[in-house]
């Protein structure tokens, strides 16, 4: 094991006070109390205050526990959010181990498809799942017509499970492929040299190896389904968290304490849930000094396993894009009532939906664009700081960042209305909180720990001795970051970039409280209106097809590009 | 990938700009409508509105009631709304004590004031009615077919065994319109004998949906037979070529759906145009569009109606046998949606479970068992139908104080928090409901 490197945050050269990551560690600081910290803490503090008397108590929390209900949610939530990371690992394990692992033909399709499910509006998915899955969907009325039963695919809990694995289930996929392909090479040969191999290999060499992005995938999986609204909500699920905040707060007239408690334990065991996952990973270093040629050796299959990984991948790719097909057929059906397949096709919903839907289009790419550059550019520096700087409190950054995931939309929709309501824009006067740039902001808050936890994981991988070489070799800070650091992180730079985006592009919860007017209106919310009325079905179908394939296209190119710097990447390498 | 990264940048900050212009933009003639009506309904008025006024461009803002309420009061500082369209009118009477809406008389003559003895429009002239709206059972035709069973035509029917699993009912605190049907089953039942029918209805449920259009949604897809819906949501769904229908039963309201105009509108001029354009004739009669079918409050709009549209004005075809009082609404409105989701919505599972052992157990005792299974039967019922509170106690305004956190002066001190009364119920309700299934297993087993 001499290869991997120990002590990774080590002290900095010189020891002397650096300015650069001062100002920017300050810079970020000031963003994220401003866009987080500080409409949380508007939130919070209503948690904290007594309705009767407005005085600081501990009372309504004292209600949360003493609840049945509350306390069945809050099991609810815990069960739902595991159980959506066993399932999404068993859809996740074997894409990723398959295309890493093995020459096989149309390793990036599937990298691709294998991504599509994310960038699904949730509650859309959830509507193509009933339609086929459902208690009378196309699956079940054919079970029943066939052998008089039906399965409950979608009942209560199961439902939510289903959906949330197969929508977050790429988050694990990508996060654990790119460790595969990160694991040098070497490594495995060493094992094999000293005769470890199959299992044994993949047990002890490859798992231990991979681990990092796979809990990071994991964490974020089990954080998303735990905070996520949309889902249960579309699917009348309402003894869980979330959803048990979200009918307490929004509700008319009700405006008591309970709903902003349930925020407040949901921020809590969500950070809580990170801070496990970044402590499992502490003290292992699993960075390498060389880039092996990336990845572990692939090796030909045979004729029959090949026949049998694609049984695999087929039978994967039909489960988890199963929305996408339901989605498809409810856009091009004319009405689709209590039958197995709509009654008849039509393009029509398309027309209707080009017709209105450019403006959310236009405003979706833009807003999820700048977002998620943002997102980047943070989440690099926030990283960088985090990993190879010895600023005092450099891991709160990293930290509070991360809370964004534990931050249900609606209640950083809420803080944002009151904190930039009486704000006024400079030169026209209009409340900050109507302008577009804050949804932009929204968004980037709300996406920047994806884009975060990418970052740090392709930093993990990039070895500190790199950064030492350079500086020996009289390389300043800057262009050591420039020149080493970020070209050896592209992968992992531009993988947050798309994940970020896409997610983004499909975001509605903390939208829906902030668009003011409808010419500023994203996506997510075009569809959310189309998906109101019993005409607007099927062109709001069509406009989520039209999402999927916009986000999806920009995923594949940008999927490309990686490839593509990664192979200009090794063989610049290897010409040295 | 840097010159990637480049060139993103470069797009994103050209996009900026553009956009940045043409928000920097000054208006010159706007109108901003804050509404929870669906795309369908804003958009055929948005283009008559801008055709019958060239040069004012309508801005529509989307929000549920709910929501829509809470963003005018959060935006009141600084309110760029000019009108607040809705059917609930509820939802009116808050922004109205609020004094969030202005007061308006529109231009248009010769619309009756009153709809049966329920009157169309605010009487102190800070809403008007624009349609009216009636509630009623909507069932999918096909799955009727499928499953062999009867249309229901009356609440009572929904409650019957054979009903069980196939219903789909959406919850007072999550929809208006929800909340005047079950108001409206509470007046015209009354107390006691409303909330058991309700609760024999949700028990039914095949699901409680969280928004009042998962119901009609759920019906047109076929994931449950019947739902407890709003009128337009069964026509506009049948007109779109769904196989469902649509019935009232006879203890229904006709109540109207509302708008107004949202105090210190930045464009009040073409707030009162477009108030007067939803009452004329010609914007009465876009209320038949296919895609919206709501009853217009002008008689002259039923002209043009389509076949088998009903008339609240001429003969019976809506009994609206109750005369939906909203002063009594509103002194018990959270009071009924709290009462509601304790009982129904969070304990939907536990209710089912009572509902259908009783279902069970008359099946198996039928009309000839004995006396003692029969008392164990009623027993049981007995237990489902509890309801924590009587009316009198959910009228009373310190009861109803601990619904509402909002203090009035520094000395108000409300007594009770909602979460603490609510887990009361909880604990109770939670105890009958499992009791009720034990009475209804030993009253199977006797026969």
């Amino acid at each position: 094991m001499a290869a991997l490197s120990t002590a990774l945050p080590r002290a900095s050269f010189g020891q002397r006070i650096s300015w650069g990551p001062l100002t920017a560690a300050l810079g970020i600081l000031l963003f994220l109390v401003a866009f987080l910290i500080l409409p949380v803490a508007m939130v919070i503090y209503v948690a904290f205050t007594d309705p009767g008397s407005g005085e600081l108590t501990l009372a309504n929390f004292m209600d949360f526990f003493r609840s049945a209900l509350f306390r069945e949610a809050f099991y609810n939530s815990f069960y739902v959010a595991a159980m959506s990371v066993v399932l999404a690992t068993v859809f996740a394990l074997p894409l990723a181990y398959i295309t890493s692992r093995f020459n096989f033909r149309g390793a990036v399709l599937i990298q691709t498809l294998g991504f599509v499910p994310l960038i699904m509006p949730p509650f859309i998915g959830a509507v193509a799942m009933q339609l086929l899955f459902g208690a009378n969907g196309s699956v079940n009325l054919l079970l029943r017509d066939w052998f008089g039963i039906t399965i409950p695919f979608m009942e209560g809990l199961n439902g939510v499970i289903l959906v949330q694995s197969i929508h977050y289930f790429p988050f694990i996929l990508i996060n654990l492929s790119a460790s595969l392909r990160n694991i040098d090479r070497s490594m495995e040969e060493s094992a094999q040299m000293l005769g470890s191999h199959g299992m044994r290999l993949f047990r002890r060499i490859v798992l231990p190896l991979a681990m990092p992005g796979y809990i990071a995938g994991a964490s974020l999986v089990f954080v998303k389904v735990f905070d996520d609204l949309g889902t249960p909500l579309l699917l009348n699920v309402n003894t869980m968290l979330a959803p048990q905040a979200y009918l307490r707060i929004s509700s008319v007239g009700i405006s008591d304490p309970m709903g902003y408690v349930i925020s407040v334990i949901l921020i809590v065991c969500s950070i809580f849930a990170m801070w496990v996952s970044i402590s499992a990973m502490r003290g292992k270093d699993y960075s390498t000094t060389q880039k092996g040629g990336g990845g572990l050796s692939k090796r030909d299959l045979g004729a029959l396993e090949t026949a049998g990984c694609y049984l695999v991948v087929l039978a994967l790719l039909a489960i988890v894009l199963a929305p996408h097909i339901g989605l498809l057929l409810l856009s091009l059906g004319t009405v689709w009532s209590f039958s197995v397949l709509p009654d008849g096709f039509t393009t029509e919903h398309y027309v209707v939906a080009v017709n209105k839907a450019w403006p959310f289009i236009k405003n979706t790419l833009i807003y999820a664009g700048i977002a998620a550059l943002i997102d980047v550019l943070l989440g690099t520096a926030i990283a960088y700081l985090a990993a190879r700087t010895t600023l005092i409190g450099r891991k709160w950054l990293d930290y509070i960042a991360m809370a964004a995931l534990a931050v249900p939309g609606v209640v950083l929709g809420i803080g944002y209305l009151r904190l930039f309501y009486s704000v006024d824009m400079p030169f026209t006067g209009a409340p900050l909180a109507t302008w577009w740039g804050i949804i932009v902001i929204a968004l980037a808050t709300r996406r920047l720990p994806y884009a975060l936890r990418s970052c740090s994981a392709a930093l993990q991988q990039v070895s500190p001795s790199l950064e030492e070489a350079s500086e020996n070799l009289g390389a300043p800070k800057v262009r050591t970051v420039r020149r080493i650091v970020l070209p050896l992180m592209a992968a992992g730079l531009v993988a947050g970039f798309v994940t970020s985006f896409a997610t983004a592009a499909v975001e509605l919860s903390a939208t829906i409280m902030l668009v003011a007017r409808e010419s500023d209106a994203p996506l997510a919310y075009g569809l959310y209106l189309f998906m109101q009325s019993a005409a607007g079905r099927g062109p709001g179908a069509a406009l989520g097809v039209i999402t999927v394939v916009i986000v999806g296209l920009a995923t594949y190119f940008a999927q490309h590009l990686v490839e593509k710097a990664r192979r200009e990447q090794s063989a610049s390498a290897g010409s040295h | 990938m840097s010159s990637f990264a480049l060139k993103a940048a470069a797009g994103a900050a050209a996009l900026f700009a553009s956009v940045s212009l043409t928000t920097l933009a000054i208006a010159s003639d706007k109108l901003t409508i804050v509404t929870s009506y669906p795309a369908d309904v804003t958009d055929v008025y948005k283009t008559a509105f801008e055709q019958a006024h060239p040069g004012v461009t309508v801005e529509v803002v989307n929000k549920a009631t709910s929501a829509g309420v809470k963003f005018l009061k959060e935006t009141t500082s600084n309110n760029s709304s000019d009108i607040f369209w809705a059917s609930a009118p509820d939802a009116f009477e808050v922004l109205k004590a609020d004094g969030l809406l202005e007061k308006y008389s529109p231009a248009v003559e010769g619309l009756p004031e009153k709809i049966g003895a329920y009157p169309i429009n605010d009487p102190d002239g800070f809403y008007t009615g624009f349609a009216l709206s009636g509630y009623g059972i909507m069932w999918n035709t096909r799955y009727a077919q499928s499953y062999g069973l009867e249309p229901a035509r009356q609440w009572s029917d929904l409650t019957k065994a054979e009903y069980f699993g196939h219903v789909g009912i959406s919850s007072p605190s999550r929809s208006g319109t929800t909340h005047l049907t079950i108001e409206t089953i509470l007046q015209g039942e009354g107390w006691e004998k409303g909330w058991e029918q309700i609760k024999w209805i949700s028990g039914n449920s095949y699901t409680i949906t969280e928004r009042s259009f998962g119901v009609p949604d759920g019906v047109n897809t076929g994931s449950f037979g019947f739902g407890v819906v709003i009128d337009f949501f069964g026509f506009s769904s049948r007109s779109s070529g769904f196989p469902v229908d649509f019935v009232y039963p006879d203890v229904t309201a006709l109540v109207p759906a509302n708008v107004g105009i949202v105090t210190k509108a930045p464009n009040e001029e073409n707030a009162r145009k477009f108030v007067d354009f939803l009452l004329s004739t010609k914007g009465q009669e876009l209320l038949l569009d296919p895609k919206i079918m709501r009853l217009p409050v002008n008689p002259e709009a039923y002209a043009h109606a389509p076949e088998g549209f009903p008339n609240p004005f001429v003969g019976d075809t809506i009994k609206a046998s109750v005369s939906f009082d909203s002063e009594a609404s509103k002194a018990h409105y959270n009071a009924v949606n709290a009462l509601f989701d304790s009982m129904i919505t969070y304990r939907h599972k536990e209710l089912t479970a009572a509902v259908k052992a009783i279902h069970e157990a008359e099946a198996a005792v039928g009309e000839g068992g004995s006396q003692e299974a029969k008392d164990l039967i009623k027993e049981a019922r007995a237990l489902v139908a509890w309801t924590p509170v009587d009316l009198e106690t959910a009228n009373d305004s310190a009861f109803a104080a601990i619904f509402t956190t909002k203090r009035q002066t520094a000395d108000d001190k409300a007594t009770g928090r909602q979460a603490e009364v609510e887990q009361e119920w909880d604990s109770r309700i939670v105890a009958n409901y499992a009791k009720a299934v034990e009475l209804a297993g030993k009253a199977k087993s006797m026969k």
